[in-house]
């Protein structure tokens, strides 16, 4: 620490920061535009001068850029001082010159960080009488607005979109006052993080496009703290309701995990909450009816009663996209005995295969984070981008930790961002990867190998073989496979935080022993390696930690008789296996239960079926890749029967007048029955304060304080203002009355302050700017490394992959918008979907005769089924990339088929 | 008077080749600094005194001094000529391009070895097209006689010197712009520190000149520093450049010992104003200096009485403004170009100087409201130095700030007769 | 589709510089000379050969003057409107052209024969005012000289 002066007074600072951060975290108000926390200084916007002296006999002092200033012992400073308020207060009336007044109809106004600024320098009146500069605007798909008059051009959205997150279809145009950004011409942003543009824009150049549809503002939304359902990254999201509707996702700040940022699948997968298809009321097929029809909430438990009491065995099927709470409620009601995790074979093998890894080998899991700050990576067979799209983020930030050890050494300070990247040029790495085909992380990678999930693994465990004799060899290697093993086992060697990254989307256990096996192998020889998987679901983790019974045994029990009716917890099965078996396990089964909240094929088939709550009306806990057990609340009251599936296995339990070991009336109770039951999940407990918890005896209140119109937004009901819900399961209120200063980290909702109505408010909710949040990012780790040094090698060394004579193996291909389940009712995203395709080798499309875009037949499961071929040349022969995630459809495991031109 | 710079032009001729300009003693430098250690080439240019002719006259054997030398320094290092003179009234260094292109390239070589550099560019205005097809035939000669290219003149030293010509922005001539612009980027300025001779081009040590300053190095190796000094009739070294255009009878560019005085220039060089036209004032280093008015004609134009003046010798050509011409309608001309060039990073001058250019239209055509002049002479402090982020914003207020201290009658004229008098 | 002759010469200049992004202007400065200005279409041909994507490739060309992103007419006339030539009387010569050609700064005639740019100094204030007419260099021009110039370029 060391002492600067700030008007005079001292205080403490970090050194090696600017000038900038160290005011901010300090608490003063210097507004500024152009520099972000994540993306660092580049001077452009001129808006967060101070006067410098030189010591304290100067009394002129010269004016700097608060961004572009290192702190330093003994610097003297102001920024109370009249030229440099002036000053500030210029530069935003010059942005002004050319700004639209037209608060009043953008999307912006409200939590607008121009607006705020604008407020701070105290720039009120406006001096110029000249015409303003108009640009045109762009279309730019279907989740961002453009408006571009509204630009300030602190070049922060091309900075985000090029530099930070790798886009290269978007950039600055033209110089002088007409400098333009957009694409060069209109189309869709091709980013997998465009959406981020709406956060890192200070005015309303880029904003939702969802959000528009049903537009409410900031002040209006109601909003809880909540997690991402869309992958099993577990990224943090604040999610905004209005008239029963989930309006928008905004970022929910986590140092550990997300940071500033999110995908465009989690930012606008939201609506399938809003989706048509949502369940709303129990339903009911009465026996030997064909139709479900909508019946009260009474009669459906009535219902149940009287199947319960017919029936011989109940199973449960949980669901890796519910919550611990759901599952523990099910696995609850039914006994461990008789609770299946849901996931189809394959996933349930894959998930507690790397539960089993983490927790008894020495590596440790990183967060999102440690990610970042890995200075050699190898990925073995994940398309990062597609499966767990922040991991791609965060390492496109890792590539440059190498780099940046040159410009430290030529004393360029880490945030003077681009001073940093034009010292370093495009250096980046090491980064190897291996995967089936091509990846866009490719670009940025040093090396890449493309290969069958088997060949992946012979290379994973070839590397681990370089980096420690003692882990198990690699019989029949090829000499430039051993080579390039050779190679990246180098490049991790001499790394000081190696990383190995695999993950369950090509289905394979070897892929996931070898990484294990690599990150041991690093271990052993002392180095801090960390190993990270990616997981398909946003729950899958902490299923594999509940430790339900493989979907197989469901369909013996069935079968054999054992049981003969099925609750089957926010799953469709038919993603889990495929279609004939689903459906002779569901024709088997006598009865059939479905808690979900949005029909599919599954709860189709159901002879009762309950409305369960989406992410944003239920409270619950989630656990990511991590092991980061995480809790999001409920933004919303649901008007309807739904509730959290937790919630009506209770129900049922209470209406079967069943032990009351597993009642649970609040999500408290089920907490402590869960913990008690699964010591595993003990530290979900103490992820947040209980529903008691108040702050001078208010609730946190999840309508900001001036929530308008709430008098009147049920007049057409009823006259008299209802009393807003109660919530016996957190400490948050449906209301606009509370505690509104921040709250403890986990129950942050939105972030504001006095004077800050934007996101950047932020950072007054963080130890220091860009740091951790105050009282601790939220979140409990599950998973810890054993400790042990040794490892346990892992022995399962495959032999190579062959092709196939008139088979091809099929190796799944994973899209970030089309692949995940809940995302896809969401018309944003399905505007973004790719269709469904093989994908073949060159030279296997020419045997087959086929060309790009020709249909295909494939063949499996006794079913066939038509596609459009894709030729990617990178794809090893023999192998057929499948577009993953069609329902009906799964791909998973070893799986052969035959293949043919339509 | 000796003219070392322009002796070997002639105007509007053909610029010598090779074999003539060697006769002239041409490349001797060469041979002599590529016999020293690259050490001793910096200390005698530092003990010249030469100044940096780009504008800012910075000492060039201190800005040579911080590049990282020896077996450590990251490579490959880079040497560039700026040649991209846009700066209105500038017109000094294309005469070197065009009339003596081998003095040029001998200047590189030996600026390039006393860095040890092992590639050169000549960054050339895209406007200047007959000196760019000079400056390749006289570079392709070079390789030819082995003055460049691998092992020059037998030594170890090997150098690659290209042209790059640009596709015009004013904004190029600044070094660090510059250096984007080699890059194949957007030419915007780029933070300093860290200072191109330690992260320039491609990251890589890189030093900037000036192309008059360049065209110097033969000589004071040649000659030596002292010979150097005494060119000069004021403490910085050497001869300069000097041009002066406007009304004048002669405009034109002139070697002349550094010093000489703006009267001297006008009167006797130029051959003073023009019949009919009377002198008001001059800028006197380019568009981005102070008005000097008649009362500095004995000012010398030299770095440091100039500076005193209250002006800039910048690149020493001066813009003389006469009576007949309206002193807002002339910054109004220059703030148009310096808003029009901006580069359009920082808020000041890509939003700011399209403002006062709109406001000095609008009081050149008579429609200049009250408290006009005030905001004119405010953001002449607000667009000041370290206010911006590069150099160009400041530059483009200096002759506004001192044409509304010498000029302000013509401004209130204008407001209080809603009309230029001069039209 | 770019001419076998400007990828040639595309590829020569790539063969000469550090990275192909670096040989972008001069790459863009080829198709202009050969095609007078430079189409989406050529910018995404050499955006190919340059590794860049088009937006990457525009964000340049767009920067800078004089790069033509629109069609321009068989000559470009560049008249100088800096302080020299201002000081010098550049006005009276755009009205010549005006009345000429009919057209103003930025615009075409319409049978395609000349467009009027205005330009930044052109390092010519001896000669002021001054302008360019393709390569070429003239000045001090008179009124009474356009005519004249003018008829050179058909
Ligand atoms: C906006 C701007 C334009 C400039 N243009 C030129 C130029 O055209 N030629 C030049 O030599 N220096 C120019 N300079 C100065 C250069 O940045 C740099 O100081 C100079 O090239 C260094 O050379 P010297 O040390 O030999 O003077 C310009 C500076 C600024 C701020
Ligand atoms: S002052 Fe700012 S906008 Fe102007 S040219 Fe320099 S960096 Fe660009
Ligand atoms: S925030 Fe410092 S210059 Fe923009």
């Amino acid at each position: 620490m060391i002492t600067i002066f700030i008007d005079n007074k001292p205080h403490q600072v970090k050194e090696g920061q600017n000038l900038l951060q160290a005011c901010l975290s300090l608490g003063f108000d210097l507004p500024y535009f152009c520099w972000h926390p994540a993306m660092h200084s580049v001077g452009a916007c001129r808006q967060c001068a101070v006067k410098q002296f030189k010591d304290d006999k100067d009394t002129r002092g010269r004016i700097v850029m608060s961004c572009m200033t290192p702190v330093a012992e003994g610097l003297r400073i102001s920024i109370n001082d009249a030229e440099a308020k002036a000053f500030r207060s210029s530069v935003v009336e010059w942005l002004m010159l050319n700004h639209p007044h037209d608060c009043p109809v953008c999307d912006e106004g409200g939590e607008c960080h121009l607006q705020d600024m604008t407020v701070m320098t105290g720039h009120n009146y406006r001096r110029t009488r000249f015409k303003k500069r108009t640009h045109r605007n762009q279309d730019l798909g279907p989740f961002i607005n453009h408006e571009m008059n509204r630009c300030i051009a602190c070049y922060r959205c091309v900075r985000f979109y090029r530099n930070y997150a790798g886009g290269r279809d978007f950039d600055v145009f033209a110089s002088h006052d007409s400098v333009y950004f957009g694409r060069h011409e209109d189309g869709t942003l091709e980013s997998e993080f465009s959406g981020n543009l709406i956060e890192v824009c200070p005015t309303g150049v880029f904003t939702d496009k969802t959000l528009k549809q049903h537009y409410t503002r900031k002040w209006d939304l109601q909003t809880a703290p909540s997690i991402c359902v869309h992958c099993g990254l577990g990224c943090n999201t604040i999610p905004g309701e209005r008239y029963g509707s989930l309006r928008r996702i905004l970022n929910r700040y986590n140092h550990e995990v997300n940071g500033y940022f999110l995908c465009d699948r989690g930012r606008f997968g939201y609506e399938f909450v809003n989706s048509g298809r949502r369940i709303r009321k129990p339903l009911w097929c009465e026996t030997g009816q064909k139709e479900q029809k909508p019946i009260e909430k009474e009669s459906a438990l009535k219902h149940i009663s009287t199947i319960i009491a017919d029936s011989k065995g109940i199973i449960g099927i949980g669901s890796p996209r519910a919550s611990l709470e759901a599952n523990f409620a099910l696995r609850a009601f039914v006994g461990p005995e008789n609770f299946y995790s849901g996931m189809s074979a394959q996933e349930h093998k894959l998930t507690s295969l790397i539960i089993d890894i983490l927790q008894k080998g020495p590596a440790r899991t990183p967060s999102l984070h440690d990610v970042e700050t890995a200075d050699a990576v190898l990925v073995l067979g994940e398309d990062l981008t597609n499966t767990a799209p922040l991991l791609d983020l965060a390492l496109r930030q890792s590539v440059r930790n190498r780099p940046k050890e040159l410009t430290e050494k030529m004393r360029i300070p880490a945030w003077d961002d681009n001073a940093v990247r034009n010292a370093a040029q495009n250096a980046a790495g090491p980064l190897s990867i291996a995967s089936a085909a091509g990846t866009k992380l490719d670009d940025i990678a040093t090396r890449t190998y493309h290969a069958a999930p088997d060949d992946i693994a012979r290379l994973g465990f070839a590397v681990a073989q370089e980096l420690n004799p003692k882990s198990p060899g690699v019989p029949n290697l090829r000499d430039e496979t051993r080579k390039l093993a050779q190679e990246i086992a180098h490049t991790l060697k001499n790394a000081r935080r190696p990383l190995i990254i695999a993950g369950t989307s090509l289905g394979s256990e070897t892929i996931i022993e070898a990484a294990a096996n690599a990150a041991w192998s690093l271990c052993e020889s002392g180095k801090p390696a960390q190993l990270c998987f990616a997981v398909p679901e946003c729950n899958s983790m902490g299923l594999a930690l509940m430790k339900g019974k493989q979907l197989e045994g469901a369909v013996n029990a069935i079968q054999s008789g054992k049981a003969d009716t099925v609750i089957v917890l926010e799953n469709d099965l038919y993603r889990r296996a495929d279609e004939t078996a689903v459906d002779d396990f569901l024709h088997n089964a006598k009865h059939i239960i479905v808690l979900d909240h949005a029909v599919n094929p599954t709860s189709s088939k159901a002879e009762i079926v309950f409305p369960a709550g989406t992410f944003a009306e239920s409270d619950g806990t989630v656990v990511s890749n991590e092991g980061r057990s995480q809790r999001f609340y409920q933004v919303l009251d649901p008007n309807h029967d739904i509730q959290e599936s937790w919630k009506w296995i209770g129900a049922i339990i209470k209406t079967l007048g069943r032990a009351p070991a597993a009642a649970w009336d609040n999500f408290d109770e089920i907490t402590k029955s869960m913990t008690t039951a699964l010591p595993v999940l003990k530290p979900v407990q103490d992820i947040a304060p209980s529903a008691d918890f108040t702050i001078s005896g208010q609730k946190i209140p999840r309508q900001p304080h001036r929530y308008s119109g709430r008098t009147s937004m049920l007049a057409n009901v009823n006259l008299h203002e209802p009393k807003p819900p109660a919530d016996p399961d957190s400490p948050l209120s449906f209301s606009m009355e509370g505690y509104e200063s921040p709250p403890p980290a986990p129950l942050i909702s939105r972030y504001w302050s006095p004077g800050w109505n934007s996101v950047q408010a932020l950072n007054k909710f963080q130890q220091e700017v860009g740091g951790p949040l105050t009282g601790g990012d939220p979140g409990k780790r599950l998973i810890e490394a054993s400790g042990k040094e040794a490892a346990s090698w892992r022995l399962n060394v495959p032999s190579g992959f062959t092709p196939k004579d008139g088979e091809w193996l099929i190796v799944p291909i994973h899209h970030i918008f089309g692949s995940e389940e809940l995302s896809m009712l969401s018309q944003a995203i399905v505007g973004r979907a790719q269709k469904p395709f093989i994908a073949l080798n060159s030279g296997d499309a020419e045997r087959l005769n086929v060309s790009d875009g020709e249909m295909m037949e494939i063949a499996l499961a006794g079913k066939k089924y038509r596609f459009g071929a894709k030729i990617k040349p990178e794809l090893p022969v023999g192998t057929a990339g499948l577009y993953a995630g069609l329902s009906l459809f799964p791909v998973f495991g070893t799986i052969y088929a035959k293949l043919s031109k339509v | 008077m000796e003219q070392p710079l322009t002796k070997n032009i002639r105007s509007n001729a053909e610029p010598l080749s090779l074999k003539e300009y060697e006769k002239t003693g041409g490349y001797q430098s060469v041979r002599k600094a590529l016999a020293m250690p690259p050490q001793d080439v910096q200390n005698i240019v530092k003990a010249s005194n030469l100044r940096g002719r780009g504008g800012a006259g910075f000492s060039t054997g201190m800005k040579w001094s911080f590049v990282p030398m020896g077996p450590d320094a990251r490579r490959p290092k880079y040497f560039v000529v700026n040649a991209d003179e846009m700066e209105p009234g500038t017109f000094k260094d294309r005469l070197l391009l065009e009339g003596d292109p081998h003095q040029l390239i001998e200047g590189v070589i030996v600026s390039a070895y006393a860095i040890e550099a092992e590639q050169a560019f000549i960054f050339v205005r895209w406007a200047y097209k007959l000196a760019i097809k000079r400056l390749e035939q006289a570079i392709k000669e070079a390789y030819a006689n082995n003055y460049l290219g691998k092992n020059i003149l037998g030594t170890k030293y090997s150098l690659d010197l290209r042209i790059h010509s640009s596709a015009g922005r004013y904004i190029c001539g600044e070094e660090t712009a510059l250096l984007n612009a080699l890059e194949g980027k957007r030419a915007t300025p780029r933070a300093k520190p860290p200072f191109p001779q330690v992260s320039g081009l491609f990251g890589k040590p890189t030093i900037v000149n000036n192309a008059e300053t360049v065209a110097n190095i033969p000589h004071i190796i040649n000659n030596g520093p002292d010979w150097f000094k005494d060119l000069s009739r004021s403490n910085d070294g050497g001869t300069k450049l000097y041009g002066v255009s406007g009304r004048v009878k002669k405009p034109a560019i002139w070697e002349l010992p550094m010093g000489v005085t703006v009267r001297e220039l006008i009167e006797e060089h130029a051959g003073g104003m023009q019949d009919g036209y009377a002198f008001r004032g001059v800028i006197p280093g380019g568009a981005s200096t102070d008005f000097l008015t008649s009362n500095h004609l004995d000012v010398k134009m030299d770095y440091d009485s100039v500076a005193k003046a209250g002006s800039r010798l910048g690149t020493g050509t001066m813009i003389v403004l006469d009576d007949k011409t309206c002193p807002i309608g002339f910054v109004h001309n220059l703030v148009k170009f310096f808003a029009r060039e901006s580069c359009g990073w920082c808020t000041p001058c890509r939003d700011g100087l399209p403002w006062l250019e709109k406001i000095l239209r609008s009081i050149e055509e008579g429609t200049g409201q009250p408290g006009d002049i005030e905001l004119l002479e405010q953001h002449c402090k607000l667009l000041g130095p370290g206010n911006t982020f590069c150099a160009l914003a400041p530059g483009a207020v200096e002759p506004l700030q001192s044409a509304i201290k010498y000029f302000r009658e013509d401004f209130e004229r204008h407001l209080r007769d809603k009309k230029c008098p001069w039209k | 589709m770019l001419t076998d002759l400007e990828k040639q010469e595309i590829d020569t200049e790539l063969s000469r510089v550090a990275t192909k992004a670096s040989a972008s202007v001069d790459a863009l400065n080829i198709v202009q000379r050969h095609r007078g200005w430079v189409s989406d279409e050529a910018l995404k041909d050499v955006a190919s050969m340059l590794d860049m994507t088009a937006d990457e490739l525009d964000a340049v060309a767009t920067f800078y003057s004089f790069i033509f992103r629109r069609p321009v007419g068989r000559h470009v006339i560049l008249v100088c409107d800096s302080i020299s030539c201002y000081v010098m009387g550049y006005n009276p010569l755009l009205d010549v052209i005006k009345s000429r050609l009919g057209i103003a700064f930025g615009e075409t005639t319409e049978d395609k024969r000349f467009t009027l740019l205005p330009i930044s100094c052109l390092g010519a204030c001896d000669r002021a005012p001054a302008m360019m007419v393709d390569e070429d260099l003239y000045g001090p021009v008179t009124a009474e000289m356009m005519e004249e110039i003018l008829e050179q370029y058909k």
